[in-house]
């Protein structure tokens, strides 16, 4: 039952941000915890790249998921076992941008007389990328309140995201799917039993947490009358370092922002640094050119093993009577 | 053979236990079958490995050295900065389950640890509590446990049940690869002495005769004479391998299991068929008589000190270029490891065919072609004769070893190989083969007898597949180009599906190759008879 404390938690920290901030904490909540949550989030993040990127690469070990450049005549899969570099980043990139290595997903499943059916499951693809496309759509929305005047790109984004103009406010598509995309994610990792069972703390709470983000904005934008006027304020006033709370921002405003907070506070040391590691993979983003160039290993350890010499000292005998040739003749 | 029979080891249960996967419980005595022995004493005392003693699995005390818990968190500690690959995969994965479903000792079995993401959790754990602010302050809460004995033994159990396949990693959206884990979890384990005795007594072996099976250099020599006399008595030639001869073009370096044993001698009986009918000036070595490397089953300093031999031996004997034997592991430590690790490989050439003058540029700096390169290009430069009527008794499938799928890509050369010199051949399906080829169930040192049952059941996914085309098309020989596969699949199919046999695909080559001086031939190179009498209406 490790989802319900999940959901749990993420509701007190809603709590203590809803009295906290009507109980004279809005500068806590609206300036002081934002501010500190984005130097954890920036240091932290940078310190596990640096903390990766420190450790070493001694071998070229890609994955290789289709055929080789070898021979001129056989078409090699340049993108799932890159020859080059490029071919490589072309990799990562499809890897980051499409989850190329989840589109592959199957089922396998046992029949009876023991035989293995395997059919296509794109449902965990079709969910992850909904979700990750749909936050960033949100995201980046939300430039229109940190930019006066607002950006032309994220107007642009804005009126596409609305573009089936369904409600008033209108109903952004984007709400939408991430709302479902996490209520999926969420559903699936309680209904398959393998999931239940593999499924840890670390993997509800960010879960229940944006979902917490998500459902609190939209709570504020298709149900309170929060000032958005005096939001808008507070967020400039954030990003141009003058940061000032005015009066009349809904509470609710609050609780947004310090679940977002919390989220950054958290990212660095949980699993969602995988949206920074997925570059570092070194099973995707080496190419499969080892034998072409030789890949260094910067603490090639000095071994040298048994050497023909002391072979041929111990088995001298046995070479000469079956008129194997000596290395000296 | 193990006692359960086939009905029953195919009732398999997927739900997962009760009892949290956090809290270990291996009870050794009674999962016999699905493990391995661990390694004698003397081999640990011959390569100089710590901890030498003999215990048993079933042992309550496993006589650890007295700072185990210590060594194994300094030996972490020191891998988590040589290895990007091991730091981050332990930090990134966000347990999707994609992994589950696709480890064949997971399908197998139903045993939740064989999931590629609950194998890595079992370190991972450990990593957490010894190694992230997160698992240090909260423990459990944040997935950490501090290593005990039984997760210890839990260790053993599962990072020796894992065959480096890499299958999961192809479905990972991170790419996290289990067969890293697996190798730098038995670093870990081979510190305080945990190893088992089929990987470690062929790496000594290895070290001190030249090969896996401590075939020593005369009787190294009086087998190839046995397989020449042999090859003479199927097609009237014979053949003239030399040994150890300085000044050769090429070094040929196969896996010892392909000069020792059925089926894989027919196999080395069609290379040298194959170089003999074009006059290739190549030479065998006594020294460096093991392509396959057992070290990369134990840790990497052992992969090295073994694969060693093959530069040293080229560079002693002075030959241009090296050509390697068909064989899984053998392949991905050429392909990802030997240059980095013994290269640079200056003294050699950048290697040519001498019979179609092709530049292998792919190898220009490992210096080292594998076969199924070759030959490919030899058929396709028009050089060899070739009669595939002579496999027309054979249905044909090939199943693509882990190693050269995965960790190379070697998948359309053997293809085009088999589809000219056998009339019939059929693919397995797709979900089956290329890069998500399902693993024999015995890679990675865990081809043994004891550890039958976990063998069967990891190879159930593969052997089902052989059966399908077995039932649809009548296919009756599995073709593979991995001398661990022709061992542990042979075995496989006497249990699954006994109406197919094992194949290297040189073999097949071997029957097709058309000879000029040769005697009308009757048999294939098993001295099975040919098809509808065809050898006898040729002559």
């Amino acid at each position: 039952m490790r989802v319900v404390w999940s959901l749990l938690l993420v509701g007190v920290l809603a709590l203590i941000a809803f009295f906290g901030a009507q109980a004279g904490g809005q500068a806590l909540f609206g300036i002081v915890l934002p501010y500190l949550a984005m130097a954890v989030f920036l240091v932290g993040v940078a310190a596990r790249v640096v903390g990766w990127a420190r450790s070493t690469v001694p071998f070229r070990i890609p994955t290789t998921c289709g055929q080789e450049r070898s021979l001129p005549w056989i078409k090699p899969a340049s993108l799932d076992n890159p020859s080059t570099g490029l071919g490589a980043a072309a990799r990562v990139l499809l890897e980051v941008f499409t989850f190329r290595s989840l589109f592959r997903n199957n089922r396998s499943e046992l029949r009876e007389g023991g035989r293995f059916t395997f059919s296509a499951d794109k449902w965990l693809w079709a969910a992850a990328l909904a979700f990750h496309y749909s936050f960033l759509v949100v995201f980046l929305r939300h430039y229109r309140f940190f930019a006066e005047p607002v950006p032309a790109v994220v107007a642009w984004i804005q009126g596409l995201d609305g573009f089936f103009q369904v409600g008033l406010p209108v109903v952004y598509v984007s709400d939408i799917v991430l709302v479902a995309a996490l209520g999926y994610l969420l559903w699936r990792r309680l209904a398959d039993a393998r999931l239940r069972y593999i499924s840890l703390h670390a993997d509800y709470f960010p879960l229940a947490l944006i979902l917490g983000v998500a459902l609190s904005g939209v709570l504020l934008r298709y149900f309170s009358k929060a000032d958005i006027v005096a939001v808008k304020e507070l967020a400039i006033g954030l990003v141009s370092f003058h940061p000032a709370v005015p009066k009349g921002i809904d509470p609710l405003v609050f609780v947004h922002i310090f679940l977002v907070s919390v989220l950054l506070t958290y990212f660095p040391f949980s699993k969602l640094v995988h949206m920074a590691g997925v570059f570092l993979s070194p099973t995707r983003n080496l190419a499969n050119d080892n034998r072409m160039h030789r890949h260094v290993n910067p603490w090639n350890p000095p071994i040298v093993g048994h050497t023909y010499a002391e072979w041929e000292q111990e088995f001298h005998d046995k070479l000469v009577a079956s008129g194997i040739p000596l290395d000296k003749e | 053979m193990p006692e359960k029979k086939r009905d029953e080891l195919v009732q398999i249960d997927y739900t997962p236990p009760q009892r949290d996967w956090m809290d270990p419980a291996i009870d050794f005595a009674a999962r016999k079958g699905t493990w391995s022995y661990p390694a004698a004493a003397k081999n640990l005392r011959y390569l100089g490995l710590p901890n030498p003693r003999d215990w048993s699995p079933t042992d309550a005390d496993w006589q650890l050295p007295e700072n185990w818990q210590q060594i194994i968190h300094d030996g972490l500690a020191e891998r988590l900065t040589k290895f990007r690959s091991l730091k981050l995969f332990l930090d990134v994965c966000v347990r999707c389950g994609a992994c589950a479903d696709k480890c064949h000792f997971y399908l197998g079995s139903g045993d939740p640890k064989n999931m590629p993401v609950l194998r890595a959790e079992l370190l991972r754990s450990v990593y957490r509590n010894d190694f992230t602010t997160a698992g240090k302050i909260l423990g459990r809460v944040a997935g950490a446990r501090p290593l005990t004995p039984a997760i210890l033994k839990e260790w053993y159990y599962y990072f020796y049940q894992c065959t480096e396949c890499r299958r999961c990693s192809v479905f990972c959206p991170y790419g996290i690869d289990t067969a890293e884990i697996t190798m730098l979890a038995r670093e870990l384990l081979n510190l305080v002495g945990l190893n088992i005795n089929w990987v470690i007594e062929p790496v000594a072996n290895c070290d001190r005769t030249g090969n896996h099976l401590g075939i020593q250099p005369h009787t190294f020599k009086d087998n190839i004479e046995f397989l020449v006399d042999e090859l003479e008595e199927v097609t009237g030639i014979r053949v003239d391998p030399s040994i150890d001869r300085k000044g050769a073009e090429l070094l040929f370096v196969v896996p010892s299991a392909d000069y020792f044993a059925e089926p894989g001698i027919y196999t080395f009986m069609g290379y040298l068929l194959l170089l003999h009918s074009l006059g290739v000036d190549y030479t065998l070595s006594a020294y460096a008589s093991e392509g396959g490397n057992f070290g990369l089953f134990t840790s990497n300093e052992m992969m090295k000190r073994l694969n060693y031999k093959i530069y040293h031996e080229a560079r002693r004997l002075g030959v241009k270029w090296i050509l390697g034997g068909e064989c899984g592991h053998m392949w991905r430590v050429i392909n990802q490891y030997m240059d980095t690790m013994n290269g640079p490989a200056d003294f050699l050439e950048a290697p040519v065919s001498p019979i179609t003058g092709t530049a292998f540029t792919n190898a220009a700096s490992t210096k080292m072609v594998h076969i199924c390169e070759f030959t490919a290009d030899l058929i396709k430069h028009g050089k060899l004769k070739l009669d595939p009527s002579r496999n027309d008794h054979l249905r044909v499938t090939f199943h693509d070893s882990c190693n050269p799928a995965r960790a190379m890509g070697i998948l359309e050369e053997p293809r085009y190989i088999l589809k000219s010199v056998v009339n019939n051949f059929f693919e397995m399906p797709e979900n089956t083969i290329r890069e998500q080829t399902f693993c024999c169930g015995g890679g990675a040192g865990l081809g043994n007898d004891e550890n039958m049952e976990m063998r069967l059941r990891g190879g159930l996914p593969r052997a089902n597949a052989v059966r399908f085309v077995h039932e649809k098309h009548g296919v009756n020989l599995l073709a593979c180009i991995c001398a661990i596969d022709r061992a542990v699949l042979s075995t496989l199919m006497e249990y699954w599906v006994p109406e197919v046999g094992v194949s290297g695909v040189h073999e097949l080559v071997g029957n097709a190759l058309v000879i000029e001086g040769e005697k009308s031939r009757t048999t294939d190179l098993r001295g099975k008879p040919l098809a509808g009498g065809k050898g006898d209406a040729d002559a």
